[in-house]
């Protein structure tokens, strides 16, 4: 069976915990942590990943510029990009899907939503 | 001359009646004669069918009533298995609301877990205090609070750390005064009825005030004035958190302080024995 891998740029490492701890109960999944754009564009050279989760705020660059930046590279043109944020207003969900976004999620989180999105987006049963 | 005319008339008149009636007859005849063979055709139908009825085999009256025992039996057994899908099916709703629940708390706990996990991660001061913020923001869904510390010589609570405020605006608080000030000496947590009306808040006035509390000592305040624009209300897992906050964010802050306490006094004595053995 395949191993589908999942990177997760969050400045927060409860952040990083909570989402990773939801996403451990699918079987064949690595998960690669990155604290901002700048170390999650490092950790997507180092290897091809399946889907990518990413926070708007963070310091050194941003999950905006990271998402325009993940799109312009061949290698990850069509990989789901989630974006789980504070930012709930329209124009930052509309920005970011209009960037290359696939789905908008605002915080607090529920796992099981998270879960349920990244089985969707990567067809597993 | 007249006579014999009317006569002749009479005469042709009961002719042409007789011929009408002849007519009639003949034509009444002849729907008979239609109807006599058509029964004819019927009754030869009738003993066909009654041929092929008694060629046919019969079935014993045993066999016949054991049949139909069949049938009643399978039909008895048909409702037995659509009731029991019925069943089925209820229960099979009643595992999927039981998996939403077992879900739901589920992610309740990993939440716990991973602020419990986080808070007790460091002895560091200010990553506790970073902790305590990254929590109320990524799991409560807080945009503006602070964390109000009690200064045990002044008895006053001063903001420590806080998330989308101005701390400079924000005044001390005297144990005792205000919402602040009494969930600092009363130890019990302070929900405002209707977070909705955003009037009503203030610095000394927020929606939520928890207490930071070791056994029943008040360390300090956890303060929210206001929430994330998505978030509308406080769920049963927010509660929890508070709850949680409460008591493990006290400890983790008292134990902190103690730990950067101690290792500033380790830090000095060291420096005074290195002058003193040198």
């Amino acid at each position: 069976m395949d191993e589908y891998k999942i990177l997760i740029v969050e400045d927060s490492p409860t952040m990083r915990q909570l989402i990773a701890f939801s996403l451990k109960r699918l079987k064949n999944i690595k998960i690669v942590e990155a604290s901002d754009g700048v170390d999650g564009l490092k950790k997507l050279s180092q290897d091809t990943f399946n889907l990518i989760i990413t926070d708007i705020n963070m310091p050194v660059m941003d999950g905006l510029k990271l998402v325009s930046l993940i799109r312009k590279d061949a290698v990850y043109k069509s990989v789901p990009i989630f974006i789980i944020t504070t930012e709930g207003g329209q124009e930052d969900r509309e920005r970011a899907m209009a960037l290359g976004a696939n789905a908008y999620i605002t915080k607090p989180i529920s796992g099981p939503q998270v879960l349920e999105m990244v089985k969707s987006y990567l067809n597993i049963k | 001359m007249e006579k014999k005319d009317e006569k002749e008339r009479n005469i042709f008149e009961r002719a042409e009646e007789f011929l009408q009636v002849f007519k009639k007859g003949a034509e009444f005849t002849q729907e008979l004669l239609r109807t006599n063979e058509q029964l004819r055709y019927r009754v030869l139908q009738l003993e066909e069918e009654n041929k092929s009825l008694k060629s046919s085999p019969k079935i014993p009256d045993k066999q016949y009533e054991e049949l139909a025992k069949q049938i009643e039996a399978l039909k008895q057994e048909r409702e037995e298995i659509n009731k029991r899908i019925k069943e089925i099916e209820n229960e099979n709703r009643d595992f999927a609301q039981r998996y939403v629940e077992v879900e739901e708390e589920n992610n309740n706990l990993a939440n716990l877990y991973i602020a419990s996990y986080q808070l007790h991660s460091t002895l560091d001061f200010k990553e506790v205090l970073q902790i305590i913020l990254e929590i109320i923001i990524n799991l409560i869904g807080a945009e503006e609070f602070g964390i109000f510390l009690l200064d045990e010589k002044t008895h006053e609570l001063k903001i420590m750390a806080s998330e989308g405020i101005d701390e400079t605006q924000v005044p001390s608080v005297t144990m005792g005064v205000g919402t602040i000030g009494r969930v600092a000496k009363s130890g019990e947590p302070y929900f405002m009825e209707d977070i909705s009306d955003p009037s009503k808040i203030n610095w000394l006035n927020p929606m939520v005030a928890i207490p930071l509390k070791i056994k029943e000592h008040v360390i300090g305040v956890i303060v929210i004035y206001k929430l994330l624009q998505q978030k509308k209300n406080f769920t049963p897992l927010d509660h929890e958190l508070f709850t949680l906050l409460a008591g493990h964010a006290a400890t983790a802050i008292f134990s902190s302080k103690l730990y950067s306490e101690s290792e500033r006094k380790l830090s000095t004595i060291q420096g005074f024995i290195d002058l003193l053995t040198k």
